[in-house]
């Protein structure tokens, strides 16, 4: 019995009629066709699909779409303006902070979810906060590196 | 997945009807941390899905007879950023805060531990070590049952058709007690316990212990409450020989499976050392109380 779920996503109001047991994964990828979020496990392990809801960093596949009914959900898309990239982007662009990229959406998001909260995190703030992001490239080195980067580049 | 209905109640008698009325299977969701990994996984398939997190009597932490109430739906991040609860219990907290990643503890429940009924449950031994009760509420009204009594089995619990958990019921600390929780995993972040374990201990004026409750998991169907492990430690300053006697009281206690976390043999072991870990943290915060 399919329901009708309005939501903000990247500042636009959107509204879907979907199957309750839709994740909210699958909303942005299949009925918004944002597919910036990955999905790399759908079973909440590797950090690829995270999003922010109301402001705070989930793994969008933990969370059913009819869950987030009415809320301000932002994605990777949301982040650069036109073709100058966040500064958390060009950090891992600068450091290079991919190798396959696939993991890249989550652990951009989770990182600005961490400076939100924590402006000057340390090495070992960033690895700790990451522990929710697997990069199967285990690239996380650069990773860190770029966050660190992103991080002083946020607060200017 | 056959999932066709989605309902997010605004009051336990309003869940509990749901749940009564349901034709086929009812899942209640509050993290969602397990549910929609088993329901991706095919592991679980319900019908009907009950979403407590817009019940507000489930999702407050409040004061209740010196100790602390927490609604089923509080997530594992708000009980981490509440003072009080952690400054009193610091090893339930720490349990809880061991699941899973920064996101996840964004959602998860201590209720959704409890009831996903995995033997490795972080949160439940600092539970039963604290000796915590559940409030259930079911078409039958309201019942207390204690947490240790949830789980039966692998992912089985007592909990009847049609019955929920609404709330946990921590007591107050003793003005000389302290409570711990360790676990032993291959890793240092993310990963499932090989063993865990929960000690909450109280000391008389003399350093003496007087009370002790020490709760084993991951090295059986259930998570255990170790009686045995107990006495080793209730009438002695928890030096070097009760805590000889608490690891061999945890080791005999054990019942595990070997799986490719850990064998039988290195469970057994580990649980020992783990107990002994575990009481030291939980002494030292006796003393400083």
């Amino acid at each position: 019995m399919p329901i009708t779920v309005s939501m903000t996503v990247n500042g636009k109001a959107v509204t879907g009629e979907i199957e309750p047991r839709t994740l909210l994964v699958q909303f942005i990828r299949e009925n918004l066709k944002l597919t910036g979020t990955h999905v790399g496990c759908d079973t909440s392990q590797c950090g690829a699909c995270v999003v922010h809801i109301d402001g705070t960093s989930v793994k969008s596949c933990t969370t059913l779409a009819v869950q987030v009914d009415g809320a301000d959900v932002h994605t990777i898309e949301s982040l650069a303006d036109g073709d100058t990239l966040h500064p958390m982007q060009e950090a891992f662009r600068e450091n290079h902070g991919l190798q396959c990229g696939f993991c890249t959406p989550g652990m951009v998001m989770s990182a600005v979810d961490l400076v939100k909260e924590n402006p000057d995190p340390s090495e070992q703030e960033i690895r700790e906060w990451l522990e929710g992001n697997l990069c199967r490239c285990t690239g996380y080195h650069n990773i860190v590196k770029s966050i660190k980067a992103g991080a002083a580049a946020m607060r200017g | 997945m056959n999932t066709s209905q989605y309902e997010a109640p605004g009051s336990v008698d309003e869940a509990v009807a749901l749940l009564a009325n349901a034709k086929g299977n009812a899942r209640v969701l509050a993290g969602g941390t397990d549910l929609l990994v088993q329901i991706r996984m095919g592991m679980a398939d319900p019908a009907l899905i009950v979403d407590i997190k817009k019940i507000s009597e489930m999702t407050t932490v409040t004061a209740e007879n010196g100790g602390f109430r927490i609604g089923a739906a509080v997530s594992g991040a708000e009980l981490n950023e509440n003072a009080a609860v952690k400054s009193m219990w610091p090893g339930i907290v720490e349990a809880m805060d061991l699941i899973g990643s920064t996101q996840i503890q964004g959602r998860c429940t201590l209720a959704g531990n409890l009831c996903n009924a995995s033997p490795a449950a972080d949160s439940v031994p600092a539970m039963i070590a604290a000796d915590m009760t559940c409030t259930i509420a079911g078409p039958n009204g309201r019942r207390e049952a204690s947490v240790g009594s949830i789980a039966t089995s692998p992912g089985k619990t007592s909990l009847a058709d049609g019955e929920i958990v609404v709330s946990l019921f921590v007591p107050a600390q003793n003005a000389t007690g302290g409570d711990a929780y360790l676990r032993f995993i291959p890793r240092t972040e993310m990963d499932i316990a090989v063993v865990g374990v929960g000690v909450n201990l109280t000391l008389d004026g003399n350093g003496v212990c007087t009370a002790a409750r020490v709760s084993l998991g991951a090295v059986a169907p259930t998570a255990l409450l170790v009686d045995d492990a107990a006495k080793a430690l209730i009438g002695t300053k928890v030096d070097d020989a009760a805590m000889d006697n608490l690891a061999a009281a945890a080791s005999a206690a054990c019942n595990p499976i070997n799986d490719k976390r850990g064998t039988i043999e290195f469970r057994t072991k580990v649980a020992g050392v783990i107990a002994r870990r575990t009481a030291a943290i939980a002494l030292e915060r006796a003393r400083s109380n």
